[in-house]
């Protein structure tokens, strides 16, 4: 038996997955629209979602939409953006009661498609316009989320650092686009990019519970019909650019904690036959609480409470992020790179390897024990046009062997340190 | 050992006290990849005053006790517990509340075997002088790294602000200060008064066998030699109706203003039926007022004055609740000054109604069935009940039966201005 049972059709201009299962008490429906990540669409793409979910032209304010949702057993609506490498990811989640757990058997899912559908194609529009006050709100909403990554100083970190490592680079965009293209946003212009949206992004439409696969499969095919397109596609190896020597920024900002990160080019990307030893090799370096990284520099050093590693497999990059004291930059520093030489000599054990594959395999299982982690997984193989089972992906992590994990670590190269620091402490 | 259905969730439950104390429960999940346990003690940041076990004089202890210990139970002689979790492809974790301390883990294979290492490790301290010191530059990093996290202190600053007594206001990691003082001994202490299997419980929910499982943990117990343990006593200091203080502004490093408006409960002396009801009745109240399809939410949302980081909850343990609504916000005042006064016009008669009622109700039972996927949030919640003597599978039935005049009685009880109080973090000039 195959970990997920995954179907997959062609409709009218998007692709339906669906996956059955009888585990939860709730189906799930998420809408993936996805598009080359580009400064000048960026920022109407990260204010569209919110648009669309605010109201439609059936539920015009808020409230008479919220209120339908809460009607239909409290269906779960959001909204949200990611980037996958460089696309740009819009996706509108769906979570509604499965009525046979309710005293009251009135179906549901079939509503959940009529209001999902609505609200991406019949919007609040006057004319070729969507709502003014609408788009007047979100614009605000869209500017203080932008603002907020400054706020919390993790993020920002993470973000700081992929800004200086990705310089001229599509990835170094905002997810949630660029503040001071806020404003030049109208009604119009955002109603003409909807349009285009829907004629050029890739859509996929996902679809998990316990359902009825031909009764989904009608539903979608009725109620969503787009045109043919062929998806536009980005090539991360063509907009790379790596720097000579290692880039070093540090900033000062009147924080108490020095935030590490530390960002690579690992040089190998999702679906390719190395990414299984990329996985494993980030396993033992970072990316759990067994690694190399928390045994050193949180266990025996003392220096940090959190300190990991992880991929952004789209894109090839590993990124370290650590919170030490101001004053501990170098010996932090000097920790880190002691553990990836470590890694580059094959200095890790046939136990390690083990322990890690056991853990990563764990993660997966886990991940895909809820609807939207399964859609998430899934969804790997839209963005990177290869198509691998989950099952092939744990037999491909099995194969793996210590040589493998030691190519790897030689091809990862350290490209950015990025240091935020507290006022007069730092080295 | 029992067994319980729930009918209209379709789940079974498996229950059975050990003769040590321990309460188990056990949860089979068909189709699930995974197992969760959790292992709990009835031990959080609130309980700092006390009479250690074997002693005849209570103690005060440093604050930030409660989750130094739980840092420093995974470390043992050998090596760390985390080691051997991750052979056996587990991945393990921990966290402390102001009422319970929980360790965990999750795998999809040797399930027993990660059992076995959950309890045993739990039950098998290792606490040294070395260990301790090395630790607090572990959690003093964990500390400064929520000293800069704005909406941590903006939390923590309005619970302050609600309690004068109330051990609820320290923080649970407690201070660099505080923690310096914590000895091996001090931990030995906490750990022989709050950690018999009779102040425990252990939850597991997966794809298990209940019968199987059930064996493993009472042969586990009974090989091990408790000797069975008086109830625990613990001191707190009487704590006023009213809110401490009014409102307090901390100046941080950020670019948008923050406010939340707290509520502090006084009916806060209940366990079981009538705690349930009391702490539905008033997340129902909350969700009617600000919810995103009241009136009151869309008036805010359209004035400016929130955005999505708005949010509101209500919390209630043995001993203390609160409210809390608020966000991120251009006006601090204003936002504090407005949802103020919808509060209190939400008090007056003729102002709730029956169709937001029932709306709300099915939102709520919506609401659980989708928290209900998540084997974490039924280990969790079920303990947290159970610590409460409330049933976690009984909260649709209660939901189904709260009236209008419930939530109308919780309101004119619950809302009252001079427990109202107001923080705000804002941005430095």
């Amino acid at each position: 038996m195959s970990v997920i049972d995954e179907k997959v059709q062609q409709l009218k201009g998007f692709k339906l997955h669906t996956v059955k299962t009888a585990k939860f008490k709730t189906n799930t429906i998420v809408w993936k629209m996805k598009s080359p990540l580009k400064k000048e669409t960026v920022t109407a793409r990260s204010l569209l979602p919110h648009v669309l979910q605010s109201n439609s032209e059936k539920y015009p304010t808020t409230a008479k939409l919220r209120s339908y949702l809460d009607e239909l057993y409290g269906a779960s609506l959001f909204t949200d953006l990611s980037k996958k490498g460089e696309y740009h990811v819009m996706s509108f989640s769906l979570e509604i009661a499965n009525e046979k757990f309710l005293s009251d058997q009135t179906p549901l899912l079939k509503q959940a498609f009529d209001f999902l559908a609505n609200i991406l194609t019949s919007p609040n529009t006057s004319g070729s316009a969507f709502d003014a006050s609408t788009v007047e709100n979100e614009k605000r909403s869209l500017k203080q989320r932008i603002q907020a990554v400054y706020d919390d100083k993790m993020r920002y970190a993470n973000y700081r650092l992929v800004q200086e490592m990705c310089k001229e680079e599509p990835y170094a965009l905002h997810v949630h686009g660029q503040i001071d293209d806020v404003d030049a946003i109208t009604p119009e212009s955002l109603y003409a990019y909807y349009e285009t949206a829907l004629k050029e992004d890739e859509l996929d439409l996902y679809v998990i519970g316990d359902i009825d696969e031909n009764e989904v499969a009608a539903y979608a095919n009725e109620l969503l019909q787009f045109s043919d397109r062929t998806p536009q596609v980005m090539d991360v190896r063509q907009t790379s650019i790596k720097k000579a020597d290692t880039h070093t920024v540090k900033e000062e900002q009147d924080v108490k904690q020095g935030k590490l990160n530390i960002g690579y080019r690992t040089n190998i990307l999702y679906g390719e036959k190395e990414y299984y030893a990329l996985q494993i090799f980030n396993g033992i370096f970072g990316g759990f609480s067994h690694s190399k990284l928390f045994l050193n520099v949180r266990e025996k050093a003392s220096l940090a409470y959190y300190v990991a590693s992880r991929l952004e497999s789209h894109k090839g990059l590993m990124m370290v992020m650590s919170g030490i004291d101001n004053g501990k930059y170098d010996q932090a520093v000097g920790i880190i790179e002691e553990q990836m030489k470590a890694m580059k000599n094959g200095e890790f054990t046939e136990a390690e390897i083990d322990q890690t594959k056991a853990v990563i395999k764990n993660q997966l299982l886990e991940t895909v024990d809820t609807a939207r982690g399964a859609i998430e997984v899934l969804y790997h193989n839209v963005v990177s046009e290869h198509s691998v089972s989950l099952d092939e992906w744990l037999t491909g992590m099995d194969a793996v062997t210590k040589e493998d994990i030691v190519a790897a670590a030689e091809k990862c190269e350290l490209d950015t340190v990025y240091f935020l620091y507290g006022k007069g402490e730092a080295n | 050992m029992e067994k319980l259905t729930f009918n209209q969730l379709q789940e079974d439950l498996y229950y059975e006290k050990q003769s040590n104390g321990l309460d188990v429960y056990i949860l089979p999940k068909k189709g699930f990849n995974k197992t969760f346990a959790t292992f709990t003690t009835k031990y959080g940041s609130i309980d700092n005053h006390f009479l250690p076990h074997g002693k005849d004089e209570y103690v005060k202890v440093p604050d930030g006790i409660a989750h130094f210990l739980e840092h420093k139970l995974f470390e043992k002689e050998k090596e760390d517990v985390f080691q051997q979790f991750s052979r056996q492809g587990a991945s393990a974790n921990a966290f402390t509340s102001f009422t319970r301390t929980a360790y965990l883990f999750s795998s999809t294979s040797n399930v027993e075997k990660n059992l076995e290492t959950l309890i045993d490790f739990v039950q098998e301290p290792y606490f040294t002088e070395a260990t301790v010191e090395k630790e607090k530059g572990i959690i003093g990093q964990e500390i400064t790294m929520y000293d800069d996290n704005p909406d941590w202190r903006l939390y923590f600053g309005l619970i302050e602000n609600m309690f004068s007594t109330h051990p609820v206001k320290i923080d649970i990691a407690g201070t660099i200060e505080s923690i310096s003082h914590i000895t091996k001994d001090m931990l030995y202490e906490c750990y022989n008064t709050f950690y018999h299997p009779s102040n425990m419980l252990l939850f597991i929910v997966g794809t298990v066998d209940p019968d199987e499982i059930m064996n493993l943990v009472r042969t586990n117990q009974n090989a091990k030699d408790y000797k069975e343990q008086p109830a625990i006593q613990r001191k707190f200091d009487e704590e006023p109706a009213a809110s401490d203080t009014k409102k307090r502004v901390m100046k941080m490093n950020v670019q948008t203003s923050k406010c939340l408006v707290g509520i502090k409960s006084h009916e806060t002396a209940q366990n079981g039926e009538q705690m349930l009801k009391h702490e539905l009745s008033l997340n129902i109240l909350l969700d009617i007022i600000f919810g995103k399809s009241s009136e009151n939410y869309n008036e805010l949302y359209s004035k400016g004055l929130i955005d999505d980081t708005f949010s509101f909850d209500y919390t209630q343990e043995q001993g203390f609740g609160f409210a809390m609504v608020g966000g991120d916000t251009p006006d601090a005042d204003r936002l504090a000054d407005t949802l103020e006064t919808m509060l209190l016009k939400a008090k007056e008669k003729g102002q709730l109604t029956e169709e937001s009622l029932q709306r709300t109700k099915k939102k709520k039972i919506g609401a659980f069935l989708r928290a209900i996927n998540s084997p974490e949030y039924i280990a969790n919640q079920f303990t947290r009940y159970a610590f409460n003597d409330m049933k976690l599978f009984e909260v649709v039935p209660m939901l189904e039966s709260i009236t209008l005049e419930d939530v109308e009685q919780a309101a004119s009880r619950f809302i009252e201005e001079d427990r109202f109080t107001v923080f705000q973090v804002l941005p430095k000039a």
